[in-house]
Order: structure tokens, then C-alpha cells, then sequence
């Protein structure tokens, strides 16, 4: 029972990070029906910039958690409106192609720039280096970190979305672009928030990996990245609930995988999950079948 | 302006030109050829070996040679590039006239030069090739090749031993990165030496080189009861596991292969973590013993810094292959491998060995401990 507890624990804390990037490719995939495989090295991104604030500039955790959502949504801004803009009326296939060559053109930028080897994030002092024993039950001031600042990111997400004028205009903009367009809404501006927010978390996802698990690379966004997009597939993609359920699902299936049966089969049971959704409940778990007229 | 360029270029092409004279064999030299990585993605490797190759060349030559006769070390970049070291090797033996060929550094360097040392009948050796299959294979033993280090999967085995008869472990726990063929070979070795010696392996796990978390399968283990746990791995993924580890709150002694001597090990894991940690070395500048004392004073003197692993084993590589030829009483090729192959107690930094008759050395590991993130005790584990 204790050990199931802490399985839990811990696939919380990796759910969260799956969690975190899921709703980028969600809410980009809801608006403009693209699958932007760069989201994976924007967080990759999230955890060098906030590295670099650690070590080079001697900044705390909170600090360098910001700048790192800042910067990131820059770099999400950025990658929409040079790459996938030009391309807003070409075919699909073309926006996805594009997509997987910024994902790489990032990767390697990062290596040619910081290096292909391992970073280590400096060690957690004080307060963040807290453990917690609760009968037998580990808990780590990291992970309550991460589960913290997951849980923060998500309700300002969902305030966003469902309260403001600029979430009513994204909500509009993924039912129907040209609807939306008619009714007076700058559908451009609503896409670049979209990529902007989706970037922001994708950033403090990096930042957390990073205070968490120590270790950065430039190709750390890959398998995590793939994950979360099973993750957002799980929960019905373009649906914000669904990706975060979705990422919460993937983690702790993961672990209890992994603690229960065999660590070596811990992604392609992922994957195989990805394959019986798609193959059982196309639209996903929280998803409608929405017939398409001919 | 233009002719002073001209005048420079005709300078340079005839320096080129004399040069290229210069590597005519001397009688009262003996060329040894050095073929290894100076630049590219492993010349740290490289660069290190060559400084130790080169004490040991200096020592000897100041002694006086080998009979009277000084070694001429003809020094190669080889770019880290299997290709490059390929080249570099059957020039070193044809234009150069090498009596015997040392390095490269690396298992899949070192194995592209074996087939242009059988076809021109001359040895190369490697100070720090460890993979398995480098002098033996299928076919059989590789008969120019040598190397002075022990194999990647040995350390399994001595690690093994280390834990049965220095640690007293009857009970362990084998993590293993599944997708290199060094930690699938160490676990193999490890689990097989283990059991033969008595002891049980509880549990065996497996991860994926890249992966961050291992908090899953740590905590599948924290049930059960053992002694020690050996991770297969190397520092990336070794690091994060000894840090999530101590965090859960295992504190049994963690064993490993020579992966762990890499500095990063600390940053990954954090000071704090890793105590209790205990890796198979080729080398530590804790050793005791006289020889390598001296041999860590001279390296300082020439190179102001400690020597690392490579650095000792390029000292005893080239001083294993002047042994040989001294032993041969010739600068014929073939007479130096027949010397080689039949070394026995030869008696190095990196410890005493004797050659194998696979080409391999016979000798003891370096058992090096850990304590608050520093390499604090060294102790020689004998087979």
C-alpha cells in the first residue's frame, strides 16, 4: 500500500510536466489544427534559459522561472509568425514538415551554441531541498513544487480561457476561423496568444524538469514531447481538460508500469495506449465525434 | 609586397620539402608510431594518453634508450575519425617504417587500424580500447593487436568479487542500462560472478540511455531486502539514479563500473547523495603504491596537473611496448608482438599484469570510494 502511494507520488510529478506541455499542443492544435512539433524544444528552451539564470546569474528559483516563460513565449511568438504564418493558406502537410524543421533547426542551434553534452542544474539549498517522510511515503519539496506550480499555471489557464475576451476570441477562433473572422475578431492576434500561452508553459514545464531531475540536453524535448502529444491525444486533442487528465493518465501509468511490471516496456505501453485510443475513441477521452458533412 | 609572398611560399614549399626528408629511418633511432585523438569529439581521451605516452618516451630516453638506441615518437592527429585513424596507421607502418603503433584511445579507432596491422605485420596497442571484442573475436585473437586495460565487462565481474568478498554482500540489486552493449555485458558478468560466489540478485531492473526518472523502479526496489545495488551504466543516467535514490531514502552501497569517474557524476547527483559509492577504476591518483607516487610527481613536474586514468594508461602502454622491444633484442615487427604476447608480470601504474592469450591483460581493478561527493579511498581488488 505504501509503495503504491509513492508510485502515485511520483507519477504525479511526471504527469504534471506531461501535463504542462500537453496543453501547448492542445490549444495550438484546437486553433489551427497543427500538430507544432516545436513545442518540445521550446521546452528544452524553458530549462537552458532558466539554467543559464541559476548559474550564470545567481537568480532563485521564482525569478528564474519567469524569465524563462517570458523568453519562451517570445520564442513561441517568434517561431509562429516567421514560420507558420507565411504558410496560414498552404496544405497541412506543409505547416507539419515546417514544424519538424524548426523542431530541429532548435535542437541543433542549442548544440551548436550550449554544447551537446549534459548540464546539471545547480544543487536545491534551503527550502527547496526539503524531504518529507510521511510514514514511510516520500514526498520532496521539488515535487510539491511541481505539482504547486502545475496546479497555479492550469487555473490561470482555465480563467483565461473561459473568462476573458481574448479566451472567448480563442474559443471562437477553434470552433470556426472564418466565422470568427466575420464576427470582427483579428484571428492572427488570437493565434500568436495561443502560441504564446501554450509557450509560456512549455517553458515552466523545462524549468521544473530541471530543478527535478537535474539534467538537461538538447534533446531533451523528444521523448518527453511525444508523451505529452499521446497525452493530448488521450484526453481528445484541442480539448484543455483532456490534456491535462491526459497528462496526469500518461504519468502515472508510466510509473505504475515501471514499479509493477517491467521498466523496459514503461514507453511502448505508452505508445500502445496512443494506438488503442486512436483505434477505439479517435476524438479522444473527453472528445465528440463530429461527423464531417461532404 | 608580392614577391616577399612568393619568396615565403618558395620558403615554405622547400621546409615542406626537407621535412619530408626528416622521416628517414635513423639507425640509432627506433620510430614508434602515435596515432591518436587530438582534436574532435573525444581528444580530451586523446590528449591525455599522448601526455602520458610522452613521460614514459622522456624517462627512457633519458636512461639511455633501448640499448643505446633513443625512441623517436611520430606523433598523428586523427581527427576522433575511424577513417582518419585507419590512414594514419598504414602510413605510420609503410612510409614511416614504425616498429610498433600506439593508440588510438578509442574501441572503434583502435579496431579500424587491426586490419592494416596483420596486413603489415606490425603491432598496435591501445591503452584504453575496453570493448570486448577488441583483440578477440568470432574469427580468434587479433595477432597485432594488444591492449593494456582491462575489458568493459570484466568490471562486472571484479565488482562482483568486490562486493562477495570485501563488502560481505550476499544480496544485491542489478539496474541496468539496457541500451549499450557496456552495461548489457557488465550486468551479465555481474549477475553470473555474483551468484557463482553464493550471493543472490533480488532484483533486476532496466533503463534506456536518456532517461531522467527513475523514481518507479527505485521505489519497486525500496521493497525488497539487499545488501548493495550495481548500476550498469554511465554517469548521465547513473547520477540521477544515486541522487533519486538517497532521496527515497535507500542508502545501501551503490557499485559501478569505471562510467562513474567522470566529474559530472557529482553534479548529477549532488554531493550530499553520493556516499557509500563505490567504482571500478583503471587508475586513481589515491593509489599508494611507490611506482605511482613517482609516476604522479614526474607527470606533475612535466604538465603541472594531476594525471587521469588515460594519462597513466598511455605512461604504461608505451613503457609495455618498450618493454617489448627490449625483451625482443630487435626492431623486427614480428619479433616485438611475439614479445608482447608472452609479457608476464609486467609492472605498471595502473597495476602488475601479463598478457593473456587472447591478447588481453590479466590484472587487478581499482576499487575507488566516494564519500560527500569526493574520491576519498582507493584499494586494489586482485582476481
Amino acid at each position: 500500500m505504501e509503495q503504491l502511494l509513492q508510485q502515485i507520488i511520483n507519477g504525479i510529478s511526471l504527469g504534471s510536466i506531461y501535463a504542462l506541455i500537453a496543453l501547448g499542443y492542445t490549444m495550438v492544435y484546437g486553433i489551427i489544427k497543427l500538430i507544432n512539433f516545436a513545442h518540445s524544444d521550446v521546452y528544452m528552451l524553458g530549462a537552458y534559459i532558466g539554467y543559464f539564470c541559476m548559474t550564470k546569474l545567481n537568480l532563485g528559483f521564482l525569478p528564474s522561472l519567469i524569465i524563462a516563460m517570458i523568453l519562451c513565449t517570445l520564442v513561441g511568438v517568434t517561431i509562429e509568425k516567421v514560420a507558420y504564418k507565411p504558410l496560414r493558406n498552404s496544405t497541412r502537410i506543409a505547416v507539419l514538415i515546417t514544424a519538424i524543421g524548426v523542431s530541429l533547426f532548435i535542437e541543433y542551434v542549442t548544440m551548436a551554441i550550449a554544447g551537446p553534452n549534459v548540464r546539471s542544474y545547480p544543487p536545491m539549498t534551503g527550502i527547496l531541498a526539503k524531504n518529507f517522510d510521511l510514514g514511510g511515503i516520500n514526498v520532496t519539496m521539488q515535487q510539491l513544487i511541481i505539482l504547486g506550480t502545475t496546479i497555479v499555471l492550469m487555473i490561470l489557464l482555465q480563467f483565461i480561457v473561459k473568462k476573458t475576451r481574448i479566451g472567448k476570441a480563442m474559443r471562437a477562433v477553434s470552433l470556426d476561423q472564418d466565422a470568427a473572422m466575420l464576427m470582427g475578431i483579428n484571428v492572427n492576434t488570437t493565434i500568436s496568444f495561443t502560441f504564446a500561452l501554450g509557450s509560456a508553459l512549455a517553458g515552466a514545464a523545462g524549468i521544473l524538469v530541471g530543478i527535478y531531475y537535474n539534467s538537461i540536453n538538447p534533446l531533451m524535448g523528444m521523448l518527453p514531447g511525444l508523451k505529452a502529444f499521446v497525452a493530448a491525444v488521450f484526453g481528445g486533442i484541442g480539448i484543455i481538460p483532456g490534456a491535462m487528465i491526459g497528462g496526469y493518465f500518461i504519468g502515472i501509468i508510466e510509473v505504475l508500469v515501471s514499479g509493477y511490471g517491467n521498466s523496459m516496456y514503461r514507453d511502448g505501453v505508452v505508445f500502445a495506449i496512443l494506438i488503442l485510443v486512436l483505434i477505439i475513441k479517435p476524438a479522444g477521452l473527453l472528445g465528440k465525434n463530429i461527423r464531417e458533412k461532404v | 609586397m608580392k614577391k616577399a609572398i612568393s619568396i615565403f611560399l618558395v620558403l615554405v614549399f622547400t621546409m615542406t620539402l626537407l621535412a619530408g626528408c626528416g622521416s628517414k629511418v635513423n639507425e640509432n633511432e627506433i620510430p614508434i608510431g602515435i596515432n591518436y585523438e587530438l582534436s574532435g569529439s573525444v581528444a580530451s581521451y586523446g590528449q591525455a594518453s599522448v601526455e602520458g605516452i610522452e613521460l614514459a618516451i622522456e624517462e627512457v630516453n633519458k636512461a639511455g634508450g633501448i640499448d643505446g638506441k633513443l625512441i623517436k615518437p611520430i606523433k598523428y592527429d586523427n581527427k576522433s575519425e575511424h577513417s582518419m585513424a585507419t590512414t594514419l596507421a598504414k602510413k605510420l607502418m609503410t612510409q614511416d617504417k614504425v616498429v610498433a603503433v600506439l593508440g588510438p584511445a578509442t574501441s572503434g579507432a583502435f579496431k579500424a587500424t587491426i586490419p592494416e596491422a596483420n596486413k603489415n605485420k606490425v603491432v598496435v596497442a591501445s591503452g584504453s580500447a575496453t570493448d570486448d571484442s577488441v583483440t578477440v573475436d568470432e574469427s580468434g585473437v587479433k595477432e597485432y593487436a594488444f591492449r593494456i586495460c582491462f575489458t568493459d565487462s570484466f568490471q562486472g565481474t571484479a565488482m562482483a568479487n568486490f562486493a562477495l568478498n570485501n563488502m560481505s554482500a550476499t544480496k544485491a540489486v542489478v539496474i541496468m542500462d539496457s541500451s549499450s552493449d557496456y552495461g548489457k555485458g557488465l550486468a551479465k558478468n555481474f549477475t553470473e560472478t555474483f551468484e557463482a560466489g553464493g550471493g543472490t540478485v533480488v532484483a533486476s531492473e532496466a533503463f534506456v540511455s536518456g532517461d531522467t526518472d527513475f523514481n518507479a523502479i527505485l521505489t519497486k526496489i525500496k521493497g525488497n531486502d539487499f545488501d548493495v545495488i550495481f548500476i550498469s551504466g554511465y554517469y548521465n543516467e547513473a547520477g540521477l539514479i544515486i541522487k533519486q535514490a538517497r532521496a527515497l531514502g535507500i542508502d545501501a552501497p551503490i557499485l559501478g563500473p569505471d562510467g562513474f569517474g567522470a566529474p559530472e557524476l557529482v553534479e548529477l547527483a549532488g554531493a550530499d547523495a553520493l556516499n557509500d559509492v563505490y567504482f571500478s577504476s583503471h587508475f586513481s591518483v589515491l593509489d599508494t603504491d611507490p611506482s605511482v607516487a613517482d609516476f604522479i610527481e614526474n607527470f606533475k613536474a612535466k604538465y603541472g596537473k594531476e594525471p587521469d586514468q588515460f594519462a597513466a594508461l598511455g605512461y604504461d602502454l608505451a613503457m609495455f611496448v618498450i618493454d617489448g622491444i627490449r625483451r625482443a633484442g630487435s626492431t623486427d615487427p614480428t619479433a616485438i608482438k611475439d614479445a608482447l604476447a608472452a609479457t608476464t608480470d609486467f609492472s605498471g601504474v595502473t597495476g602488475s599484469f601479463s598478457i593473456d592469450e587472447n591478447h588481453n591483460p590479466v590484472k587487478a581493478v581499482v576499487v575507488v570510494g566516494i564519500e560527500n561527493g569526493v574520491h576519498a579511498t582507493s584499494q586494489r581488488v586482485e582476481q
